[in-house]
């Protein structure tokens, strides 16, 4: 997209270093997400994508800085971290499959008017479901909550991780089309490994490799080259292995 | 036949007490991971606080049952109090550090115990409660004695009340949610050690209803109650599920009726083993306790 | 490699070697002991110092070494000192008889228990091996066929026991039992340690879904350090049961491992040396400490500062609470500075999830390796 003016940097990581364990998984990631829009975390399964939101939010031990306009977040807890406007939608969903489908929503509400309207516009089922325990849900319908209660609040960035990992290709759709709809609502820093999905919606694209970063640039850019695709992300461009 | 009542009715009171302890646990465990093995102490406050204050701070008031009911809200408070310190002081700078959160709940009831030896003597008290509760009720020739009633009776409204506070209260949610996830509690920008804080307390609360109970049942209080209670008590979380304070209930019912039919059918003291083979059992059937994972 | 083995074994022995000439000792260390270090008084407090240590050292192969928390390992040192107590003073066996008797009937409960108690991990484990103890508890108390003579105790028929362990002045040839005890225990201790089931002891307490990946089972693992642990301690109760010359229930009581659990912790989980220490300074403490509260000092306080004060058990409670905080390394921990990583992956035995209880914490874990 053509922007006249360079768009202002809301997320900054600066040498992130994380260690699990045994493994160094993070050794020194730095990127910056500019606001606005969708920038796309990519890279094969375990260079440490999901470790990466996870440092942001500082669920695991992280050395390094963390930057969210401005204000370091490094030294915060984890709950002050999303209150400062983060939204966070987990691989494999984490939804509470003991709560009904309306306590996990009650349970996201941060801000003062929680944005119900949006959710149920976007996502009526949910409605229909409100009394349902949530691990009686499909894996479709988890997601739809997973990402109903990034989108109560009113959130600055979120954090998305796999939103379409084990969805059958029309919900992967569905997702595809409820992201867009997020992006213009805030900012998404989103872990994809479909990238029919990253090319549809990304602006951006920050691709890691064994725990650092090695490529950043333009969506469409990196994905017109499938050479540069095939050696980064060990899949085609189209998306297959 | 009336003896079989008889039995049938204390081992409802006696699993009246397990549970008001095992909720406790049940809950601090499931939320916190945090196996509290002060939580006898708990038990401990509650019927020495109880005890002294209805014997020396209202001993002008004539009517006993109003300076039993006193000194038992009294234990109570203490009982919450105390609890929500040793959350504060001991368990909360231990944050995630669970080996050393169990140590130091262990070291607490060994202190504990000791001191109240120290102050009141390794013997018992007797412990003055109103006289209909010494009394027996006659049901189908069974002499009942009339505080197993009372045992039963709080113990369902405390069970009433939990649930009701765990589904519908916010801070009830957020407990039930964080025994199933914490982790994913915080990442919704809640701050679950203001839970941790108040589970401590309501299980300090619960486990001195228990004391206030067990020296009415006893009779007497002495030091060592708490923690000859809250073996059983741990069996009974363990076997009812972790988390789960339904499960705790009906667990707490099973054991204390295993226990008592046991006894006395079979031998003095074969009662507890036969526990203590259930919850073998239990654990190769369903290791993860009759609730399961989710139950609340 | 070679040097570093002997220099493994040599120093330990240097260290028994040396310990058995205490009994030699005439000395007078006031304050310390209450009377010469070679008397009978001293040196019955020593030795039972030195089987405690090694008491402590058989807790830690399980809690320390492996990541087992075992709340009833009492049970197996009930074992041995009350079997081999019964054999001796009911049945009319002899000495050899009843030592191999208890030391088999505490083998095979541990297989047997162990078993059953490692179908499940973490704070079960811990609830099952408290329960069983209890129930031993509940028949110890129960005294069958009048055998354990219940709260009294039992004092052992000391015409079965070897003249060597019996009367005061014979105190010094217990001293060196419970002394070849702890040292056997130490040695027996560092060479499983050191072996490869050792090595995957110490695997599964870092990172037990490792071992399995791997293609061990862990559990056949446990049950190895479990028997072995509980073996070493079934014997340890029976130098227990000499030195005290009788079996009571306290041996069998929750406290008591509740109290090897201190002793551990204080002198450092994970260390050899360190739970030796351990149970050497606690047991030293718990005997001494009466006497500081009954100290002029003391008795000089006011009477809230008294009274805590004289309780050695709320003394050691609050000093353990004080290591937990300030040195979880217990002793050991001083000469290695900080947290041992024993212990931080010792979070693992009792993690919610991480083995049995309350929901699997899927993603958002403590952290887990994967990205």
């Amino acid at each position: 997209m053509a922007v006249a003016v360079e768009a202002a940097t809301l997320l900054e990581v600066k040498d992130l270093h994380v260690n699990l364990g045994q493994s160094h998984v993070l050794q020194g990631v730095s990127f910056a997400v500019r606001e606005g829009g969708v920038t796309a975390l990519l890279g094969r399964n375990g260079v440490g994508k999901t470790t990466t939101l996870r440092a942001i939010l500082g669920l695991v031990g992280r050395r390094g800085t963390v930057r969210l306009d401005g204000t370091d977040l490094t030294s915060l807890a984890t709950h002050r971290i999303v209150r400062r406007s983060v939204g966070y939608v987990p691989e494999d969903r984490d939804i509470f499959a003991g709560l009904t489908v309306e306590e996990n929503l009650r349970l996201a509400e941060r801000d003062a008017e929680p944005r119900y309207d949006l959710v149920y516009d976007l996502f009526p089922e949910l409605r229909q479901r409100a009394g349902q325990r949530a691990g009686t849900l499909s894996g479709g319908q988890q997601q739809m909550v997973a990402i109903a209660r990034a989108l109560l609040n009113d959130n600055r960035l979120l954090l998305v991780d796999e939103p379409t990992k084990g969805l059958a290709p029309a919900l992967v759709a569905d997702v595809a089309r409820v992201l867009e709809r997020l992006s213009e609502l805030a900012t998404v820093l989103l872990v994809e490994q479909n990238l029919g999905v990253v090319r549809r919606i990304a602006n951006d694209v920050v691709v890691l490799d064994q725990g650092r970063v090695v490529h950043t640039g333009d969506a469409r850019g990196l994905l017109a080259q499938p050479e540069l695709v095939r050696r980064l992300l060990s899949v085609s461009a189209a998306g297959q292995p | 036949m009336s003896t079989f009542i008889l039995l049938t009715i204390t081992g409802l009171g006696l699993g009246a007490m397990y549970f008001l302890i095992a909720s406790g646990l049940s809950l601090i465990y499931g939320l916190m991971g945090v196996l509290n093995f002060a939580h006898g102490a708990f038990l401990t406050v509650g019927s020495y606080a109880s005890w002294w204050m209805s014997d020396h701070a209202f001993d002008g008031i004539h009517s006993l049952l109003l300076r039993f009911l006193l000194g038992a809200a009294c234990g109570l408070a203490a009982g919450a109090v105390f609890a929500a310190l040793v959350e504060l002081v001991l368990i909360r700078p231990l944050y995630q550090r669970h080996i050393e959160q169990v140590l130091v709940t262990v070291g607490l009831s060994l202190a504990f115990v000791a001191l109240v030896q120290g102050i009141w003597g390794t013997d018992a008290h007797p412990y003055a409660a109103p006289g209909w509760l010494h009394r027996t009720t006659t049901i189908f020739g069974a002499h009942i004695p009339n505080d197993r009633w009372i045992e039963i009776a709080t113990a369902a409204a405390v069970l009433v009340l939990l649930q009701l506070f765990l589904h519908r209260t916010r801070y009830g949610l957020i407990i039930r949610a964080g025994v199933e996830n914490r982790a994913m509690v915080t990442a919704l920008g809640i701050d679950v050690r203001k839970a941790f804080t108040l589970v401590f307390a309501l299980g300090g609360v619960a486990a001195a209803i228990a004391g206030v109970l067990s020296g009415v049942y006893f009779n007497t209080i002495d030091p060592s109650q708490g923690t000859s209670l809250l073996i059983f008590a741990f069996i009974v979380v363990v076997i009812g599920g972790l988390g789960s304070v339904g499960g705790s209930a009906v667990a707490a019912v099973v054991v204390g009726l295993l226990q008592q039919y046991v006894n006395y059918y079979a031998s003095s003291g074969i009662g507890d083993m036969a526990v203590v083979l259930l919850l073998g059992l239990v654990l190769l059937a369903r290791p993860r306790g009759l609730a399961g994972a989710f139950a609340t | 490699m070679k040097r570093r083995v002997l220099a493994d074994f040599a120093w330990p022995l240097a260290v028994f070697g040396a310990l058995a000439f205490v009994p030699k000792i005439g000395w007078d260390v006031p304050k310390v002991f209450d009377s010469a270090i070679s008397s009978p008084g001293t040196l019955q407090l020593l030795a039972l110092c030195l089987v405690f240590g090694g008491l402590a050292l058989t807790y830690d192969l399980l809690f320390g070494f492996t990541g087992l928390l075992s709340f009833g390992h009492a049970l197996y040192v009930a074992a041995g000192s009350y079997l081999t107590n019964i054999a001796i003073t009911n049945w009319h066996w002899g000495f050899a008889a009843a030592i191999l008797f208890a030391a088999a009937v505490g083998l095979a409960l541990s297989v047997v228990l162990g078993f059953v108690s490692l179908r499940v991990g973490g704070i079960a484990f811990a609830m099952v091996t408290l329960a069983f103890a209890q129930a031993g508890s509940v028949l110890v108390h129960k005294n069958p066929h009048d055998w354990t003579n219940g709260e009294e105790g039992l004092s052992p028929d000391y015409h079965k026991l070897p003249s060597a362990f019996v009367g005061v002045f014979n105190t010094k040839h217990l001293y060196w039992l419970a002394l070849a005890y702890v040292a056997v225990v130490f040695l027996v201790t560092r060479w499983a340690v050191e072996s490869s089931p050792g090595r995957v002891w110490q695997a599964i307490r870092e990172n037990e879904l490792r071992v399995e990946v791997l293609g061990l089972r862990p559990r056949a693992y446990k049950l190895m350090a479990f028997v072995l642990g509980s073996f070493l301690a079934t014997l340890g109760g029976i130098v227990y049961m000499l030195l005290n010359n009788s079996s009571d229930p306290s041996v069998i009581a929750p406290n008591f491992t509740l109290m090897l659990l201190l002793m551990v912790v204080i002198g450092g989980a994970g260390s050899r040396w360190g739970a030796v220490l351990g149970g050497v300074v606690y047991y030293y403490l718990d005997n001494r400490l009466g006497a500081v509260g009954g100290s002029s000092t003391v008795q000089g306080l006011p009477h809230v500062l008294r009274t805590p004060l004289e309780q050695p058990l709320f003394l050691l409670g609050t000093i353990f609470i004080l290591i937990v905080f300030f040195l979880p390394g217990g002793i050991a921990g001083l000469a290695a500075r900080g947290r041992p990583a024993g212990l931080r992956r010792l979070e693992e035995a009792i993690r919610p999830g991480g083995a049995v209880g309350g929901a699997p914490e899927a993603t958002l874990t403590e952290p887990q390796e994967g990205a």
